[in-house]
């Protein structure tokens, strides 16, 4: 059962990595500034979240798995909200007479 | 002392060397910083930056078994929100000084 949780966590982890890596090579490679920000919130959402699965198994306690809990729901919300405010001023950039 | 964390040692190894990963990908956004034709552009590295930041720092906490830097995490996490969050306010008054009725309350 425990290796069974461990092999859990390295898949998921490895996961969540390769999308910071997606993350890092669409910010670098995308053309304009909205598609970058595409990328960068699939860095932010999906990474940090497969991170966060894979971290539940390996934690001590209930106390330590609803910190990161609480980190997952933190970081959700700033960066979807940060999101759309980066791309309302790009926009109201971009449509400036 | 804290008790490590329930995987063995090639565990936290392994969790080490993901978070090791994930600095040197957030390092190579950097590159966004010194290229980016608008603020924006590097603004939205910077927020990469803090999000990648905060998973390095789960996975380093997990390995170590030490739950002080959760809290760090925890921390960095609600600062780069309010980055993010004073850019915009400046950059849409500096953009658009004109138009400000986000202001007016």
């Amino acid at each position: 059962m425990s290796r069974l949780l461990d092999l859990f966590s390295i898949v998921a982890i490895a996961a969540g990595a390769f999308f910071y890596l997606a993350g890092t090579v669409g910010l670098l490679r995308f053309p304009d500034a909205y598609s970058r920000l595409h990328a960068l919130t699939k860095a932010d959402n999906l990474g940090l979240v497969l991170v966060v699965i894979g971290l539940l198994p390996q934690v001590d306690g209930v106390l330590m798995a609803l910190k990161l809990l609480l980190v997952w729901l933190l970081v959700m919300l700033s960066s979807a909200a940060v999101a759309q405010l980066i791309a309302r001023s790009v926009r109201r950039k971009d449509t400036r007479p | 002392m804290r008790r490590r964390c329930r995987g063995s040692g090639s565990m936290a190894d392994f969790l080490q060397s993901a978070a090791a990963f994930i600095v040197l990908m957030v390092a190579l956004g950097l590159v966004r910083v010194a290229r980016g034709p608008g603020r924006a552009d590097r603004m939205m590295a910077a927020q990469l930056l803090g999000s990648g930041a905060v998973g390095a720092l789960l996975l380093f906490g997990a390995a170590s078994g030490d739950s002080a830097v959760f809290d760090v995490a925890l921390t960095l996490a609600l600062l780069s929100a309010f980055a993010s969050i004073a850019f915009v306010k400046f950059a849409m008054r500096q953009d658009q000084p004109d138009d400000d009725e986000e202001h007016a309350g």
